[in-house]
This record gives structure tokens, sequence and C-alpha cells, in this order.
């Protein structure tokens, strides 16, 4: 009875390991860091997650349906250079800044659809395996990326656009005020320095996007169809899902985060860049991975992504925080990607709670 | 009683390959029929032909008493024929009501805005189809991957009566089952047929199609050479017609 109370508590923990990972992860930093635990430096790791959150959730779909988008490594710049590129365009054409940043950010999330058209297409029509489908893209959407930028970053865009992309959702001065959107005006020097500024902006439309395709997946039939083509394509098909259909539409997600990606890109760094984000591909599937997700295809959820891809914002940062060179999170992360893939395939009851 | 189901003439060809030779068959309601004979022989070949795999070169098909053409298996489905074929066709990483609504799941508004998954809709609609062919499973919100071939092979068919099947095809049922799941399987064969559906069963197993099949087609070489009353024949005769020793009715045996 005791024992029996014992191992499934312990069992509990275990099928929360990246949790309890997550979790460990900040202690420590904490504990050996400086000002690790704080508002500001913890709004920092969700800032710099901002690319492997949106990667990630895109990519939750289509690791869901047993396939994998590596396009989206530089969909990310292809998309920040379509952004940053219209933006500079339509400013110089005479066009009002809130009209050239608006019409910047819907073509960069227009024309993004689109490699994920084709993507989608390929791997559900002509049967194209996806590696091979999303590795071709990723190759032309840099090479795309590069001629619209002329290989060089896209510089000096609308000066407005920083108060949206390093703007906060709110700002607090403890006891005297609060406003939304933009700094309170006439502060002293002093009361400047003791403002605190609530949520990145950029960090609410990563969450707002990510919590809208949460809902999607767990609730919504076409979760319930991404699922079932992740489990059997034969069973989903004569079941009457369009398979085909719903594939092309799953790869469109991805691209469509990874062009969100993009766009929060030129936001937050005021920039276009052909290789932007590209390196974050690999961390984008990591966090997938360690969210629980199976490679083999239908299982994962958002939420386990979202927590893979804290476990990476909060190593990166912990390192830094530590003044230890950043490449150690490469061996770090690749350490974790590992682990969690051997657990999928020797304990898999450990890892997929719902069993 | 008229047939529900009658095939008359149907020929199937694949090139200069006659799958099926002008066969006749007919299914009563609740009717078991069972469809013998050895590799090759054509039973798959017919049952993919009323099933909308394949379309037959010639022949008439009549479902309750009409005449009716089936282009793909959509359109069987919509007729009330379902097939169960041996690989049944579950996605595995669902529950079971999922897989009986799969394609077909029951929504809800959410907040009067957006469609949502219906789950107590659809667990409790499983769990009353499933009272209904005293088939027991755990739980109904356990993963297909967590049950056995026999509970599987009962959660594919509780989906197809649940979807009104009026006419069921069952491809080797009894296949990769233990001894007592095989039993299980064909108690629900039984209890099927006896609320008034009618069966074709495909299988090798003649132990299992003698305990539940009313009445043997025999097929050879893609044709119907016999038809018996099972009370009427033995294991014996049947397997001498499946592999030829004995003469069917329909031919002369060769000398």
């Amino acid at each position: 009875m005791e024992r029996q109370r014992v191992r499934n508590l312990f069992i509990g923990i275990f099928r929360r390991w990246i949790l309890v990972f997550l979790v460990s992860e900040i202690v420590f930093f904490t504990v050996f860091g400086t000002n690790y635990f704080s508002l500001k430096n913890l709004q920092n790791i969700l800032l710099a997650s901002t690319t492997v959150l949106l990667l990630a959730t895109g990519q939750t779909f289509v690791i869901i349906t047993g396939g994998i988008d590596l396009s989206v490594g530089f969909m990310v710049g292809f998309s920040s250079v379509i952004c940053a590129k219209v933006m500079v365009e339509l400013e110089a054409a005479g066009l009002s800044q809130a009209l050239a940043i608006s019409s910047g950010i819907l073509a960069a999330l227009l024309l993004g659809l689109l490699p994920g058209l084709v993507n989608g297409l390929l791997v559900a029509r002509f049967k194209v395996p996806p590696f091979i489908a999303t590795f071709g893209m990723y190759g032309i959407a840099y090479g795309f990326a590069e001629i619209i930028c002329d290989n060089v970053p896209i510089i000096s865009l609308p000066a407005s656009l920083g108060t949206l992309g390093h703007g906060y959702l709110f700002y607090w001065l403890p006891g005297k005020t609060l406003s939304f959107f933009s700094k309170p005006e006439n502060l002293t020097r002093l009361e400047m320095k003791n403002l605190i500024s609530i949520v990145p902006n950029v960090t609410v439309i990563t969450f707002v996007f990510i919590g809208i395709f949460a809902f999607i997946l767990a609730k919504t039939k076409f979760g319930q169809h991404t699922y079932a083509i992740g489990g059997s394509m034969n069973a989903a098909e004569r079941a009457g899902v369009n398979v085909k259909a719903h594939l092309v539409k799953v790869y469109m997600i991805s691209s469509f985060f990874a062009s969100l990606a993009g766009v929060t890109y030129v936001l937050r760094f005021i920039t276009g860049r052909a290789p932007a984000g590209s390196a974050r591909l690999i961390d984008a599937v990591v966090a997938v991975v360690i969210g629980g997700a199976s490679l083999y295809g239908g299982s994962g959820t958002i939420l386990g992504t979202v927590t893979g891809a804290m476990i990476v914002g909060a190593l990166e940062t912990g390192l830094v925080n530590l003044s230890i060179p950043t490449y150690n999170l490469h061996i770090a992360v690749g350490c974790i990607l590992i682990f969690a893939v051997l657990l999928d395939q020797f304990a898999p009851e450990l890892v997929h709670k719902e069993d | 009683m008229e047939p529900l189901l009658e095939m008359r003439n149907i020929t199937k060809r694949f090139g200069g390959l006659t799958a099926v030779d002008n066969m006749d068959m007919h299914v009563f309601p609740g009717e078991v029929v069972g469809l013998l004979g050895d590799n090759g022989a054509g039973k798959s070949t017919l049952i993919k032909v009323i099933s909308g795999v394949y379309h037959a070169d010639s022949g008439e098909i009549f479902f309750e008493g009409k005449p009716i053409r089936i282009n793909n298996p959509m359109e069987a489905l919509k007729i009330g024929i379902e097939t169960i074929y041996q690989d049944l066709a579950l996605a595995e990483n669902l529950n079971v009501y999922s897989n009986i609504f799969l394609g077909r799941e029951k929504l809800k508004k959410y907040l009067g805005l957006v469609k949502v998954l219906d789950h107590e809709y659809m667990n409790n609609e499983a769990k009353k189809v499933l009272n209904r062919l005293e088939i027991e499973v755990p739980s109904l919100k356990n993963k297909i991957r967590t049950l056995s071939g026999g509970q599987r092979q009962a959660v594919a068919i509780s989906r197809s009566i649940y979807w009104d099947a009026k006419f069921l095809i069952m491809d080797e049922p009894t296949a990769a089952l233990g001894v007592v799941e095989q039993k299980k399987v064909l108690d629900l064969v039984k209890t099927l047929s006896s609320q008034g559906v009618p069966i074709i069963v495909i299988s090798h197993q003649l132990h299992d199609v003698f305990s539940v099949a009313d009445r043997l087609v025999i097929m050879r070489r893609g044709k119907k050479i016999a038809e018996r009353i099972t009370e009427h024949t033995t294991p014996d005769e049947v397997v001498g017609l499946i592999v030829g020793t004995l003469a069917g009715d329909f031919e002369k045996l060769k000398q």
C-alpha cells in the first residue's frame, strides 16, 4: 500500500520531469547567478525565447502529424526581410509610419504562408518525405531572403517601430500611476528609474497566438484530426478525414508561426536580416521533443512545447548570467534532446502521461 | 423473404486474369455467411467490389431489392455497407470514443462562439453502443494502444454499428487473436446477427466459420463452386471443396 503510493508519487513526479527540470534550472541560476529571479530577468527570458516559442508552437502541429518542418529556420529571415523591406519602401514612398508598419507586417504574414502551402502540397500530394521537402524550402527561403535584402541587413526602419517593439503592456509606478501601452508622461529621473514595466508587447503577441493555437489543438475537430493523422493516416483517411487538405493546413500553420517570428524579430531588433533566427530551428525542435511530442507522430501538447522552450530560454539566459560562453548552451541543449528521445524510446509510459 | 444484398453475374478482371468470374451471391437479413476459399480464390476481390474499392467489369448488385452502383468506399458507407479489414483502421493514440466518432465528431458551442469537441456526449453515446453489443472495455477514455486485439476488433465493430451499418463485411476477424478473444469476437458476430445485421465473414479458420455462419459459400479460381447450409455439411467436405478434391455443384471435377 505504502510502497505503491510512493511508487505512484515517483512516477507522477517523473512524468512531469520537464517541469521539475525547469524549476530546478531556475532555482540553480537563482542561487548561483545574480538577480536571476527578478521580474526584469524573467521577462527577459520570455523575450529572448520569443523565436523559439513561436517556431516550436507551429512545429508541434507538424511533428504530431509525424512530419517535421526544417524550412522554418530560414522562414524567419525570409519574413523579416519582407517585413522590413515593405516598411522602408512604403515610408520612402510617403506613406504614414503607421500604414507602412502595418502593411509590412501584413505582407510578411501573408507571403509567409506561401512556403507552407508549397511544403504541404509536396508532402501531402506528391508524397515527398517532409524532411526533404522542407529542407529544400529551407534553402529556397534563404536564397529569396538574400535577394530581397540585397545581401545586407535592412535598417533605417520607421522610427515609431521601436515604440511597439520595445514597449510593454503596462507600466506601473508603485503608489502613483498605472498606464497601458505607453510610459506615463512628465516623470522625474528618479520616477523613471522606479517605473516597473510589465509584459513586453512582443511577449503579449507571442502568447496570444500560442493560446489560440493551443486551444485549436486541444479542443477542436481540427486538433483531433491532427492527432488522428499522426496516429494512423490510414485510419484517418478511411474515417473520412481529408488528410491531404489537413496536412497542407498544418504546414501553413508552421510557416505562419515562422513568419510571425520574423515579424517579432523586426519589432525587437528594428532590422530585417536573411539569416535571422536560423540558429533557432534546432532549439525549436528540441523544445517540441522535450515537451513530450514523439517524432514518430501522434502525441504532443502546446503546454509541453512551451515548457520545453522555456527550458532552453532559461538555460541560455542563465549561462549568460553566469558569464559562461553560450556555445556551452548548444552542448547542454543537445544532451537534453538526446535524453528526451531516449526516454521516449525506452520509457514511453513515463513521457506520455495520458496512457 | 427478400435478400438484403444480392449480386448477380459479377465479373472482375485484372488484365488477363479473371479474379471473380460470373459470381452470384445473396445474403438475407440477420444471416451470417461464411465466404471460404484458398488464397487467390477471389474472396477479397469480391469483397472489395461490394465495399467500393474495385468496380466490377460486369454484373449487378442489388441492395434492399434496388439496383445500386458503388463507385468508391465512401458511397458504400453511405449505403450502410461497412467493411472491417484486418488492420481495423483505428488511431492507436486516440481513445475509444474518439475512434468511434473519428471523422464525424460531435461538436458543441463554446462560449457561444467556437465549436469544440463534445467529449461527454461522445463518451456517453459510445458507452450505449458498447453496452448494446455487450462489449466490455475498462474505460472509453483508454487509448486504443492499451487495448487487446479482441477489444480493438470490438471497437472497430461498434464504430460500424454506431454509424448504422446495415451490412457488415469482416475480413479475417479472428486472425491474430488469442483463444479467449476469438470466442468473444465470434459471440459478438452472433449478437449482431441476432439484432438483424447480416454479416459476411471471410476466414481461413474453418472452426470459427462453422461456429457462427448459417450458410457457407465456397469459391475456387474466381467462381462459386458450392454453397452449403452449415448444419448440413462437415469441415471435411468443405476442405475438399476448397482445395478441389471434391467436385463443386457448379463444375465437373477434371480427371
